[in-house]
């Protein structure tokens, strides 16, 4: 500090002076200098004042004089007095305000607020030339929104037959205006973001890959189809509707009114199926064919046994011959039935038919009617079944595909072969003069005058009734009533109480139309004839028990044969009234046949599951064939029947079968021809064998 | 001259007869009723043109059942046509009109 303040006393000296002045009275002097503060301790002692050469020199009471000075905004240079010349007063007045602005400096400067027309046209210059870059797309669009609402006005503006220029101007105003409103929709306002405080965060989450799956359908199969249509294309196939729907109009007509409500169900049913079932009933001849080629496959060894075998051992058997077993006839629906009825086709050799009912009178149950054809031993051609068991049946001669049939309820019924339905055609009922009791036998007669259909029935309930098929209905009379003679109960005044018999069997004499035989149940026989209803032509005591088959001779017109449950069977000349031969069968026997090709020969079939084969000729007094034919002893046989022309015999147990068998050669021997002789002489040579037999007989009885 | 106007009347009569015979179809039993009854209804609509009952049927069809149809409707006409399966009818109708209807797209 020492040194410093020894350079300075030179220059300070002034200043402690101007410093010792200025402390007294601030003045607006020349630039006083920054004061030194420092060594004022020293120079504050020393007040020597050191004054200026060109300073005023003023007496102390005027250095010490105040003066004042008051800072004003008013502008020094302007004037304090103007006066102006007013016209209204017509002097020159004073103005009080004087304007005391005084411009120091102005400069023209280029902002221009936002919202002014200029700012925003400006603005939109602007825009246009960064939106440009972006993409025409935009601007196209706004272009043809603009062009198309200028085309719309154009046109009813060329309507008005407006000047050209104002189109134009129009566009172009059209253009500032769309341009404007347009404006504020394009520019995005980018919001402003607080450079300091703000920052972005973004994140983006992964998106999984993307993956092709491409998959091609199967499409929809397609097939080829051609057709002609032509005029007569269209009217052949409506004919044919026509022709169909006729047919089906007559099967309607000709049903019965027992049919006709299933009918209608069926109808339906049926025609419905027609369109489905035409291409099986096609099949159904095919089928048919197949199932023969089948079966005869099957039972190929049979069918040769039928055709050719001949037993050659009955040459070694003395006069005695055996029966082959070759087919078995059974049903699953049968089962149960017993076989209450057989009979031959007359016309198809090899069509039979079967009747199943119950000989039980406690067990009794539904009835069938199987017709089989030797041809197809598995199944039946036709099958009927009905309510009640049949016991009995006949086909008839001359119309073969007529089968009537009796009923164990007493009814009688017709089957129409030619019409498969289950229904028979005709049927009696309760009010149409059914028996009471069961129908034992029936059998076809010739046509009456009329050329009606007639057949007989005999049963228990003591009535033998002829039934007459009048225009689809059946007519019954009754022909005969069975009494049982000589049984007068003991009644008051000698009135005679007559019983009924109960009739079993009959038959027909072959040449005798009228004559006709009936077994009871009391084992009586009686000859009758149609035309008398009262009275019995013969009387017969046959048996003991119940007549079962009666049957005459097919070629000696006076000889019968009747079997019974006593376990015999006797032969008989109608004219006689004692058998001419007895047969003693071990069990009772159900039935019993003659052969057609000989008059000797019968057979005859027992409880015990046997039959007995006889031929008068050979051996008179016992069978030359006895065989049991079915598997279990248990089964009785109950009916027998010869083919008319072949050499076999069906056989029905009560189990339901049906058995076929072949007649060995010594069961159907034909008388040895002498030399030179015709053995075709049939009917006269059997005639004569049995009348020798015969002779032989009742030579024997006259003489006893 | 008898058997002619006999001819005549039968024709008349089938022609009557305006009942649909279906020829062929391989239709489920619906749809082809449904069909049948819809040919019916155009060929009666428009007895005198064949083509807008074509029309009609087509696109009746199309909407029922889909694209695409084809339909021929004629008097005299053979044709061999490949048809997507269990979708083709071909029937008379009125005696001496014939209609094919089959789906192919």
């Amino acid at each position: 500090v020492l040194p410093a303040s020894l350079k300075m006393p030179h220059k300070q000296q002034p200043r402690t002076q101007s410093i010792a002045m200025g402390r007294g009275a601030r003045k607006k002097d020349e630039d006083s200098g920054t004061d030194v503060g420092e060594g004022t301790d020293e120079w504050a002692q020393s007040k020597a004042t050191v004054r200026p050469p060109d300073q005023l020199d003023l007496t102390d009471a005027e250095l010490k004089e105040e003066f004042t000075r008051i800072l004003t905004a008013n502008n020094p240079h302007a004037p304090q007095n103007i006066v102006r010349y007013s016209f209204k007063e017509g002097t020159y007045k004073l103005i009080g305000f004087v304007d005391q602005l005084a411009v120091h400096f102005s400069q023209v400067g280029n902002l221009i607020p936002k919202d002014s027309d200029e700012g925003r046209r400006q603005h939109y210059r602007d825009e246009l030339a960064a939106v440009s870059y972006q993409g025409s797309q935009e601007s196209a669009k706004v272009v043809i929104s603009e062009t198309e609402i200028l085309e719309e006005e154009e046109e009813p503006k060329e309507a008005e037959a407006g000047s050209q220029t104002d189109v134009p101007t129009a566009e172009a105003s059209e253009k500032m205006v769309e341009e404007e409103l347009i404006t504020p929709k394009q520019p995005k306002e980018r919001k402003l973001t607080n450079k300091f405080n703000f920052s972005e965060r973004a994140s983006q989450t992964f998106n999984n890959p993307l993956r092709d799956r491409e998959c091609q359908m199967e499409p929809p199969p397609r097939t080829n189809f051609s057709a002609t249509a032509n005029q007569w294309e269209i009217y052949d196939a409506y004919v044919e509707e026509l022709e169909k729907q006729e047919k089906t109009k007559e099967k309607e007509k000709t049903k019965t009114l027992v049919a006709k409500k299933m009918g209608k169900m069926a109808m339906r049913k049926t025609t419905s199926m027609e369109s489905q079932s035409d291409d099986i009933t096609k099949v159904t001849q095919a089928a048919k064919i197949v199932e023969r080629m089948v079966n005869q496959n099957t039972y190929d060894d049979v069918a040769q046994d039928f055709k050719y075998y001949e037993d050659a051992a009955d040459e070694y058997r003395d006069q005695e011959g055996t029966l082959l077993p070759l087919w078995k006839f059974q049903n699953d629906k049968a089962k149960r039935l017993a076989v209450t009825a057989l009979c031959w086709n007359p016309k198809y050799n090899d069509l039979f038919a079967v009747g199943h009912g119950s000989y039980d009178f406690l067990k009794q149950s539904r009835g069938m009617l199987l017709l089989y054809s030797m041809k197809n031993p598995s199944f039946p051609e036709y099958i009927f079944s009905s309510e009640s068991g049949v016991m009995c049946l006949d086909i008839h001669v001359d119309h073969p595909y007529l089968v009537v049939v009796g009923h164990y309820d007493g009814n009688v019924a017709i089957y129409n072969l030619k019409k498969p339905h289950s229904q028979p055609s005709f049927r009696s009922s309760a009010k149409s003069g059914k028996h009471t009791d069961p129908v034992w036998q029936v059998r076809w007669q010739k046509d009456d005058m009329d050329h009606n259909l007639n057949f007989f029935s005999v049963s228990s309930d003591g009535r033998i009734v002829s039934w007459t098929l009048v225009k689809s209905e059946l007519v019954h009379t009754e022909v005969i009533k069975l009494k049982v003679e000589g049984s007068s109960s003991g009644s008051l005044e000698g009135s005679q109480i007559h019983t009924v018999g109960c009739g079993t069997a009959f038959d027909f004499h072959k040449e005798l139309d009228y004559v006709f035989l009936v077994g009871t149940e009391e084992g009586k026989i009686y000859k009758c004839s149609k035309s008398y209803s009262s009275q019995f032509l013969d009387t017969y005591d046959a048996h003991n028990m119940a007549v079962d088959a009666v049957s005459w001779n097919p070629y000696h017109t006076k000889v019968f044969i009747s079997c019974s449950s006593d376990w015999t069977v006797k032969i008989w000349d109608h004219t006689v009234k004692t058998p001419m031969f007895i047969y003693d069968l071990t069990s009772a026997v159900g039935d019993v046949a003659w052969a057609p090709y000989s008059s000797t020969v019968f057979a005859a079939v027992t409880t015990n599951g046997k039959t007995h084969v006889f031929d008068l000729s050979t051996n008179k007094y016992e069978a030359i064939c006895s065989q049991a034919v079915v598997a279990k002893k248990k089964n009785k046989i109950t009916h027998v029947q010869f083919n008319p022309i072949h050499p076999i015999i069906i056989v029905g147990d009560d189990r339901g079968h049906v058995t076929c068998l072949k007649l060995s050669p010594n069961l159907r021997k034909m008388p040895k021809e002498k030399k030179g002789q015709e053995v075709q002489k049939g009917p006269a040579v059997e005639i004569a064998k049995l009348d020798k037999l015969l002779n032989l007989v009742r030579e024997v009885k006259t003489k006893t | 001259m008898g058997e002619t106007e006999g001819k005549k009347d039968e024709a008349d009569y089938k022609r009557l007869q305006t009942f649909p015979l279906v020829r062929h179809s391989d239709m489920p039993e619906e749809m082809r009723v449904e069909t049948m009854e819809l040919c019916v209804t155009a060929c009666e609509k428009f007895s005198n043109n064949n083509e807008s009952a074509a029309k009609m049927i087509k696109e009746t069809m199309d909407k029922k059942f889909g694209s695409s149809w084809h339909v021929v409707i004629g008097e005299g006409f053979g044709f061999e046509i490949t048809h997507e399966v269990k979708n083709l009818l071909y029937l008379y109708f009125g005696g001496s009109l014939a209609v094919c209807v089959w789906k192919c797209s």
